[in-house]
């Protein structure tokens, strides 16, 4: 593609045009264009529900309200670790197509992932917005997709973002954009007006010296922009800027008005701002005017303190002032209810002491002060008012107050042994992980939020062998079962649990939740091995009204019949849904291999063959590697990380959660509390047979079984293994494969049982979450280390800085049990290979689970052609071949893949 | 010899007329259709227009002559349903490439003999992709609208087959036409523009969509606007309209194109619309005096004509138009280089 295209145009119709059913031309008259961005699952709790419920009509409401209300751009983003987001991606474009009132505007194909963006791309008709590229990988990949966006059609959001990091300062700024407008519209040919720069919007005021700058820079640098780089346009999620003063909206609405005002007098002209939050400059009274617009433009140094003397005033008794005690003067409920609710723990033992002494019996502040506070704590977390960090913390407080009275209630008996004073409770609950599983975070969160519903909890911990479950309900005589799992093998377990409950005539309701738990698994699989009720319970609040409804006398009945013909009806309609897919037989699936030309393949022979053992190791080197957002998502917050933080809905409690987990983060690396320990193995290798990879140690040869795609593709698309991305042994040439094992998880328990003990379930939690993050930071990091070091594959000599950060992005580590490998059998072979166990001391469960929990493990391939792929559902006929290439029983390899295997 | 480029710069171009109308004159029967090579085909294919190149190539290329005759600068191939997606009807999906190629290589062959003839006035073949018979955009389910009968990628991968053997048999100019779903013609353009990047190679680009009804928008529902918008990421020569509506219907429309577009503008409209038998009845001179209001609006660089046009048509075009400057001339000369 030539420069033709610019030359082409008159000069004075160079403006940027999209189009939906209609046109949008912007023009230097035009106003500011408004995006509509709740059509985003990162950015909307309620549309990533909407969505993973496939409620597309209701979703599709969403879009018609932003369009409605004057969006000009629907923004549209299916990023979103438990959705496919290529079919999320069309399937929702499709139906926004269809609808005319919708589809009037252009769209905006909003995501990280390639794949999403250019599926969004080939279902559209009108010219969209790409949102976005940068060259944060490098430039190569930039160009590829910027041709590629061109050829499609679309304009595209160019992020300040490249090999080194996001631009944070007015030259890093300008420096990022001329040199992507340049590599845009000089070498790609890309129309100057089609290119749309996101400056990068930070937070002002935030106390910090090197941020006083961010909003002075953003308008500076777009002036910049719009002077030197002609014709393209400028944007932004404004609503950013004012991230330190959430919970004060006036001082919020003024600084977005602000500087908006300057941003669009520098030439910004569109973005993501939302009209509620939006104060008209003439109207921002003068002396708030004033001190917003010293901190927007810096324009002293105390500008900051100013402000935030000032905000009090603005908002007055609306702010919540950390030593504003004023409530300790309100009456004792009150008082009592309060700290529940914020989860304060510092006064409870004197309010409740205060409260004893006016009760005729201690059982009395329980079941009356605090029962009514923890009443509000539920009621708010019901209706969405609370979250979920906010709830543990509330129970701590409960805790503490109930074992400050403990001796109180003892005493009590003992002088009146004929009074019952127990047995107040709702229910009682057992909850378990089961056997073989280790992971239970979802499952102690669940017993947290239920005990403070006043359910008494036996919890029976994890890797709990069915016999013991069963044992355990029938001494206790509980009231509801709660089986909890994480990987595939629990799915199971579960079901051999049903069918031996069901034997010996069980009627207690059995619940059912953990991360590979499904409605779907639970009605087709589980459901029909039990006459009693089972529920999928995916939520910790949700937990909480299913077991009311199963164990409140007036609904149980009701209730649980109600449930059975729900699952039955789903079950029927999942098992008849319409989307069948067509399969290959495995002799086919493998003819439409991914063919690598293995004649022009660079093979890299590691630098250091064999196996390396890592046992002291600096925490520290973690922290750039940890990604946060599954850890908010573990504590049910759900959306991204940093942009979680200042979330409408979840932001304020997002905020102090990350605050809480730096603090524990904190400790853990000051006290030295944690160990990890990896263990890491390279290996000359080559395919055999086409799905099995041979690997040679010390001589012996080692085989990892691989499983291929077996669904019916497109022409032209392959059908992936990940043995495809290794030389076969008849090319002649040799090829290499490693593995690995990290473990942050020493040390994890210890820690959690310590702050168990203390009744302190918030923190408990939070170190196992923060082991968790710390277990796949070392992942990430030791992968890194691998490619640069170890193989070496991208090696420093001679590469650029930003060559060698474009470079370091070559190659996988999938992990068995995980989509590419979805097997966990192959762990055996890691283990047996690396000698995990004996070296450092992570061993497996029966169903294949790490132990310590907090580890990660899988493979590692070098090629440029390795890729992560789904294997998603395969035949009876690759279990039959995978069952004789492993010579083990086919009912054994039936139950291990049962997960993938396809029923239709 | 001028290049088309420079010719539109002086005035406006014609382009023939029906292809359709001009056969139902021969009355070819089944066995017509079928001549010798595909007497025993198991199915029917009578009707199968773009075959006709195959087994009738002289009437094609007498059709091409009579065009030629009546002053016709661009004549379009005989393709207009010449791809796996709509001879799939016909079970002759495996025939596509060599009837492109004959189509393009007849039409090529009677407009040599032309311009050796009026070497002033060179003649052009225009390779005529249509939309084929399916939508990318639009479910053909009302019951489940986010349904897809065909995907981006089989159209781009049917069009590209189509591409290469126009090309292959000698059109000078690919003409993507009867637009009436964008995103079928955005395939059509990714298609070209992997096909110039393989081959290294230059081709001028005609795009021409459908307003099919009184609103003003394409059946997939974008107003000419949005669709000029939705075409314009890869240069092109011309953008217009055509069929479904007469010449009067699409003066609004063109007036849209014109005045936001810096391309060469076409238009081959239908002769009228369709009467109550399905027939187009509007006579050479009534479509001229029409044609006459784009002439004097300098509406227009390229101007022919869709169902129902006939040479006699085309003739009465050429009489008015070569006495109008063609659209915009300052326009153009930034517009094409």
């Amino acid at each position: 593609m030539s420069t033709e295209n610019n030359s082409r145009q008159a000069d004075t119709n160079r403006y940027l045009k999209l189009s939906g059913l209609e046109p949008l031309v912007v023009t230097p008259e035009s106003n500011f264009v408004n995006v509509g961005e709740r059509t985003n699952v990162a950015g909307s709790k309620k549309f990533l529900r909407l969505i993973k419920e496939e409620k597309y009509e209701e979703a599709l409401d969403i879009a018609r309200d932003q369009v409605e209300g004057g969006a000009q751009v629907l923004d549209v983003n299916m990023d979103d670790g438990l959705l496919d987001g290529v079919e999320a991606m069309v399937k929702f474009l499709n139906l926004i197509v269809a609808e005319p009132d919708i589809a009037r505007v252009p769209i905006m194909i909003d995501s990280s992932k390639w794949e999403i963006i250019e599926a969004g791309l080939q279902v559209v008709q009108g010219k969209c917005v790409v949102n976005s590229i940068s060259l944060k990988e490098g430039k190569e990949q930039f160009v590829q997709h910027a041709k590629m966006i061109r050829r499609y059609g679309a304009a595209v959001i160019v992020m300040a973002f490249d090999e080194v990091g996001q631009a944070d300062n007015f030259e890093r700024r300008c420096e990022i954009s001329k040199r992507s407008y340049d590599i845009l519209v000089n070498e790609v040919g890309f129309p100057a007006e089609d290119i749309i720069f996101d400056l990068n919007i930070f937070p002002v005021a935030t106390g910090m010296d090197e941020h006083k700058l961010n909003a002075i820079d953003f308008i500076k640098a777009t002036a910049w922009v719009k002077e030197n780089l002609p014709y393209c346009s400028v944007s932004g999620g404004v609503s950013n800027v004012s991230f330190s003063f959430r919970g004060n909206n006036p001082v919020r609405e003024a600084m977005h008005s602000v500087f908006l005002y300057h941003a669009i007098k520098a030439g910004m002209n569109m973005g993501i701002v939302n009209p509620n939050m939006l104060e008209i400059y003439d109207d921002i009274p003068k002396d708030l005017l004033e001190h917003v617009e010293d901190v927007i433009l810096n324009r002293r140094d105390d500008a900051t303190e100013r402000l935030l003397d000032f905000a009090e005033n603005v908002v007055g008794k609306a702010k919540e002032n950390k030593v504003d005690l004023s409530w300790r003067e309100e009456p004792l409920q009150n008082r009592i209810t309060r700290a529940l609710v914020k989860g304060i723990d510092q006064y409870i033992t004197e309010d409740v002491e205060e409260a004893r002494q006016s009760a005729s019996k201690t059982i009395e502040v329980i079941e009356g002060h605090l029962m009514i506070g923890m009443n509000v704590v539920g009621d708010l977390f019901q209706s969405g008012k609370m979250f979920l960090p906010q709830v543990v913390k509330s129970a701590r407080v409960m805790k503490r107050a109930v074992a400050y009275l403990l001796p109180f209630i003892e005493e009590e008996k003992l002088l009146n042994p004929d009074h019952q004073a127990g047995n107040s409770h709702n229910g009682k609950i057992l909850m378990a992980t089961v056997k073989g599983d280790v992971h239970d975070i979802g499952k102690n969160i669940v017993s947290v939020v239920l005990a403070c519903n006043n359910y008494e909890i036996v919890d029976l911990g994890v890797m709990v062998p069915p016999e013991k479950i069963i044992q355990a309900a029938k001494d206790e005589n509980v009231d509801v079962i709660g089986l909890s799992g994480l990987i595939t093998p629990s799915l199971d377990e579960m079901v051999f649990l049903a069918k031996e409950m069901e034997r010996q005539n069980f009627k207690v309701p059995l619940l059912i939740g953990g991360a590979t738990t499904s409605k779907a698994h639970t009605a087709v699989k589980i459901d029909p091995q039990y006459q009693s009720a089972v529920v999928h319970v995916n939520d910790a609040s949700r937990a909480v009204t299913v077991v009311g409804d199963l164990l409140q006398k007036e609904t149980s009945l009701k209730y649980k019949e109600s449930i059975k013909l729900d699952y039955e009806d789903f079950r029927n309609k999942f098992l008849n849904r319409g989307k069948h897919k067509e399969y290959l037989d495995i002799a086919q699936a493998r003819e439409n291999k991914y063919q690598v030309d293995w004649s022009k393949a660079e093979i890299i022979k590691p630098k250091e063959l064999g196996i390396q053992i890592i046992e002291e190791f600096d925490f520290n080197k973690l922290l750039p590697f940890i990604d946060w957002s599954p850890f908010f998502r573990s504590w049910e917050l759900h959306g991204k990380y940093p942009a979680i933080l200042e979330d409408e809905v979840v932001g304020t409690q997002a905020t102090e959660l990350f605050a809480d987990a730096q603090q524990m983060l904190k400790m853990i690396l000051d006290k030295n509390l944690f160990k990890a320990k990896a263990i890491f193995g390279l290996f000359p290798a080559n395919t055999v047979n086409d799905d099995d990879i041979e690997l040679l140690h010390e001589g012996k040869p080692y085989i990892f079984r691989t499983l291929r795609q077996q669904t019916k593709k497109y022409a032209g698309k392959p059908n992936f293994a990940l043995s495809d991305f290794i030389a076969p042994k008849d090319s002649g040439l040799q090829d290499y494969i490693g593995c690995f094992c990290v473990s942050t998880g020493f040390g994890t328990d210890e820690l959690a049982d310590t702050y168990q003990k203390n009744l302190d379930d918030y923190n408990s939690i939070m170190v196992k979450a923060l082991a968790d993050r710390f277990a796949e930071a070392f992942a990430e990091y030791l992968h890194r280390e691998v490619r640069k070091e170890h193989w070496g594959y991208v090696p420093e000599e001679g590469l650029s800085n930003e060559e060698l950060i474009k470079e370091s992005y070559i190659g996988i580590r999938p992990a068995p049990g995980y989509p590419a490998c979805p097997d966990h059998l192959e762990k055996l072979t890691i283990w047996e290979v690396l000698q995990v166990k004996e070296k450092i001391g992570v061993s497996l469960t029966d169903s294949l689970a790490m132990w310590p929990a907090a580890s990660v493990s899988g493979y590692y391939f070098g090629s440029t052609e390795a890729r992560y792929f789904g294997v998603g559902k395969i035949k009876e006929d690759q279990v039959e071949d995978f069952a004789k290439r492993k010579n083990m029983p086919l009912e054994d390899a039936t139950r291990w893949l049962a997960p993938n295997i396809a029923d239709d | 010899m001028k290049n088309i480029q420079e010719i539109l710069k002086e005035r406006i171009l014609i382009l023939d007329g029906a292809m359709g109308t001009m056969l139902q004159r021969y009355k070819f029967t089944e066995e017509d259709f079928r001549g010798e090579r595909f007497k025993d085909w198991a199915h029917p294919l009578q009707g199968n227009n773009d075959l006709l190149s195959l087994t009738q190539p002289e009437a094609i290329a007498d059709i091409h002559r009579q065009y030629f005759e009546a002053g016709a600068d661009i004549v379009e191939t005989n393709t207009f349903s010449s791809t796996t997606i709509a001879m799939a009807d016909y079970h002759m999906e495996e025939l596509v490439y060599e009837l492109n190629y004959e189509s393009a290589r007849i039409a090529k062959k009677v407009a040599d003999e032309f311009t050796a003839k009026e070497p002033h006035k060179p003649r052009f073949v225009a390779g005529s992709i249509g939309p084929t018979n399916k939508t990318a955009s639009m479910s053909p389910d009302v019951n489940d609208p986010g349904y897809r009968a065909i995907s981006f990628d089989q159209l781009r991968e049917a069009y590209k087959q189509q591409i290469e053997a126009l090309l292959d048999g000698g059109s000078d100019i690919l003409l993507v036409e009867t637009v009436f779903d964008t995103l079928n013609a955005k395939a059509a353009l990714f298609a070209i523009e992997e096909v110039k990047e393989e081959r290294k190679i230059e081709v001028p680009i005609m795009v021409s969509g459908t307003i099919t009804d009184a609103s003003g928008r394409t059946l997939s529902g974008q107003t000419a606007e949005a669709f000029l918008i939705s075409i314009s990421h890869i240069p092109i020569l011309s953008v217009g309209l055509n069929c479904a509506l007469g010449a009067s219907q699409l003066v609004p429309h063109l007036e849209v194109l014109s005045a936001k577009s810096d391309y060469a503008i076409s238009a081959h409209p239908n002769a009228g619309l369709p009467n109550a038998f399905g027939e187009y009845d509007e006579t050479p001179e009534q479509m001229a005096e029409q044609i006459k209001e784009y002439a004097e609006k300098q509406l227009v660089n390229i101007v022919g004509g869709c169902c129902g046009t006939t040479p006699e048509h085309i003739a009465a075009m050429l009489a008015i138009v070569k006495d109008h400057k063609p659209r915009g001339v300052n326009i153009l000369e930034k517009a094409i280089v």
